[in-house]
């Protein structure tokens, strides 16, 4: 199991926990999230909803942000992105 | 072709609006314009607080109409209109109300919820709805 706070290279500046809410929820979160940061943060989004496997690293891709990984701790998964622009 | 959605809300019941809400979130997430027709059933549920007290379910699921209910309270799922909302405030949805509706049922804009921006003609909805990547029909 990852370190819950600190992934191998990066320090999460922000982290919204979305467990329990439901897809496009955890998206939704992180959308907001990343809108109201300053260019350079490393955010990431705490999801429940097995839809946001697939869901919130396009949504990173798509953005053109940088997708930093999904780790699988018990009953959810974090993704950590950096917001690059 | 533009990187468009367009929706057709025909249906007023919970479930199709839910369904045509998600899409709409996911398709304004995704950086798609996403535009909302309603028309029919689908705008009677856009009447100024009507969405408060809709349960109304498609009939031939009638029957599981209670329990979705009660689960969409339980699990706190946000409703349809949140949702919309929602893709509002991360992208660019418009909801447009069908002017032929709106006159056959004797309303006006300002008897229908504020996130409809726009009241629009069949052949507007169309000549957008073209150059759409998808169209739904729900």
């Amino acid at each position: 199991m990852p370190d819950p706070i600190t992934i191998p290279d990066a320090r999460i500046d922000r982290e919204v926990d979305a467990r329990g809410s439901f897809c496009p929820g955890p998206l939704m979160e992180l959308i907001r999230v990343v809108r109201a940061a300053p260019v350079g943060s490393v955010l990431s989004v705490l999801s429940s909803d097995p839809g946001s496997a697939k869901d919130i690293p396009a949504w990173i891709q798509k953005a053109g942000y940088e997708f930093l990984g999904a780790y699988a701790l018990e009953g959810y998964t974090r993704f950590v992105m950096r917001k690059t622009h | 072709m533009k990187e468009r959605m367009s929706l057709i809300v025909f249906s007023g019941t919970v479930d199709k609006l839910m369904a045509a809400s998600i899409l709409a979130t996911g398709g304004a997430a995704m950086g798609l314009e996403v535009e909302v027709f309603l028309t029919n059933w689908g705008l009677a549920a856009f009447r100024k607080g009507d969405y408060k007290e809709n349960t109304r379910i498609t009939k031939e699921y009638e029957d599981f109409g209670p329990m979705m209910m009660q689960q969409m309270q339980a699990k706190k799922v946000p409703s349809w209109m949140e949702n919309l909302k929602a893709a509002k405030e991360v992208g660019d949805m418009k909801v447009l109300a069908c002017s032929m509706t709106l006159e056959l049922f004797g309303w006006t804009k300002n008897d229908l919820e504020p996130i409809v921006e726009d009241v629009t003609g069949v052949a507007t909805f169309v000549d957008r709805a073209k150059d759409s990547r998808i169209t739904l029909f729900i």
